[in-house]
């Protein structure tokens, strides 16, 4: 059983705890006021990385080897100089896209010793030596199709989600934010764009079944059966029983198919959280109730839960990473751009409320 | 030799001591100050190198006009000071 969460925010990395009454609360604080874009706990707990936001200065990278008692400066992945003359602009709107990063979007564990990052503008990188060096995937990041990707929530597109297939680490499938959902078998060397049967409408309708043009929100894996993903997309919730080639959608999903995280229960494939918003211009739970949806049937139905959430109005919006479940899949978390968080011990048929005064919540993990 | 400062905002994050440094241009300034605080590179160029979009660099009260690639010229006894830009609230 997980008794700690790391939840990384706009004023710092913080640690909940459980007490042996089974109360949560804050027990550790670091790197205050800097912005956490992502963290990642390697199994075992002991090594830590996290993604620093500093704004004027850049994005930086610590590392821990030892629980986070101490914390040291590691590398950033950085872009290979752009070569002189190239061309290669957002497609949208026409300006140069950096070839720098901008934020860290995306931490993974990969085999022994392997890292994988995603950033803004898009670049995927992996890192062989525990982060002490990193190198763009350069397949990917020079694959022509890559030009087409687009800013979603940020000005240039950006990869937030990598799923590493556990029984085949060279298996890596990752979520981009506008760009679809891009699978490897063979750890980068070569890419593939798969996503038959996603759907937009925010694009011209010729292109709602484009597979380049998809809006993923978020990506995740069930670790027992790795080839079934779900996917919270800008147009709704869908669901893939072969990692990621063909997508079914589940319409009519109540209160609403519309969101940004979601959470797969890593033993059992048909068991999915989410926590839905109104679309997709208020963003914000619908009629200012806010639930998590559940199905334990794969999708044929949903459950509402509101058990401990407020039933004041709220106007909380989690974010695609803020949502969280524990190794066992008992035990869920999520937290808000309003800065409240909630832990539920029984897969979110209740809820306890941690605290409503955090800063705005930007990534939620439970300890690996 | 060029006077070269930092923003005291940058310490919180990396040692960055002001030093007397030599060169002809402010990249040549900056590229010999990096041999010996290496750290403080990425906290003020991109990954290409250019000045970072939120931090400008002052060579005698006057902002630099090449971001990009630093040519802007330094003289004997010049002050460089590298500060946040203000951008947003």
């Amino acid at each position: 059983m997980t008794d700690r969460v790391w939840v990384g925010t706009r004023k710092g990395l913080f640690q909940l705890g459980r007490d042996d009454a089974g109360r949560w609360a804050i027990v550790g604080h670091w790197f205050p006021g800097d912005p956490i874009s992502m963290m990642l706990p390697e199994p075992g707990g002991r090594r830590l990385h996290a993604a620093l936001d500093l704004g004027h200065f850049g994005v930086k990278m610590q590392r821990s080897e030892d629980g986070a008692r101490t914390w040291s400066e590691a590398a950033v992945p950085a872009f290979p100089p752009k070569p002189d003359g190239l061309e290669d602009k957002d497609p949208m709107r026409g300006v140069d896209l950096p070839w720098s990063t901008q934020m860290i979007w995306a931490l993974e564990s990969g085999g022994p010793g392997e890292l994988w990052c995603g950033v803004v503008p898009g670049g995927l990188f992996r890192s062989t030596d525990g982060g002490d060096s990193w190198v763009l995937a350069r397949a990917l990041w020079d694959d022509p199709r890559r030009r087409k990707w687009m800013g979603g929530g940020y000005d240039f597109a950006g990869i937030h989600s990598i799923l590493v297939d556990p029984q085949d680490v060279a298996h890596v499938t990752v979520g981009v934010s506008v760009g679809g959902v891009w699978t490897t078998r063979d750890a980068g060397a070569s890419w593939k764009l798969i996503g038959a049967g996603l759907r937009n409408v925010y694009m011209p309708p010729e292109l709602a079944a484009d597979p380049v043009s998809q809006d993923v929100h978020r990506l995740v894996q069930c670790a027992a059966r790795p080839e079934r993903l779900w996917m919270q997309h800008h147009n709704g919730i869908f669901r893939s029983d072969d990692a990621g080639e063909n997508w079914q959608e589940l319409n009519e999903v109540m209160p609403s198919s519309f969101g940004f995280a979601v959470a797969v229960h890593p033993d059992d494939p048909d068991t999915a959280w989410f926590v839905p918003a109104a679309k997709d211009e208020q963003r914000f739970p619908v009629d200012a109730r806010l639930v998590v949806t559940r199905t334990r049937d794969g999708g044929r139905h949903f459950e509402v839960l509101r058990q401990g959430l407020p039933d004041e109005p709220a106007y909380d919006l989690v974010y695609r990473h803020a949502l969280d479940v524990s190794r066992d899949g008992m035990r869920l978390a999520f937290g808000s751009t309003t800065g409240s968080f909630w832990i539920s011990e029984d897969q979110g048929e209740s809820w306890q409320t941690v605290s409503r005064h955090l800063p705005p919540v930007l990534c939620v993990r439970f300890e690996a | 030799m060029a006077s070269l400062r930092f923003t005291p905002n940058l310490r919180r994050h990396v040692q960055s001591p002001a030093s007397q440094v030599a060169g002809a241009t402010v990249l040549q300034v900056l590229e010999r100050y990096f041999e010996v605080n290496p750290r403080v590179r990425g906290y003020v160029l991109d990954d290409q190198g250019a000045v970072r979009k939120h931090v400008a660099i002052f060579v005698n009260r006057e902002p630099i006009r090449d971001r990009a690639g630093l040519s802007d010229s330094v003289k004997e006894h010049d002050e460089i000071f590298v500060v946040q830009a203000l951008s947003g609230g």
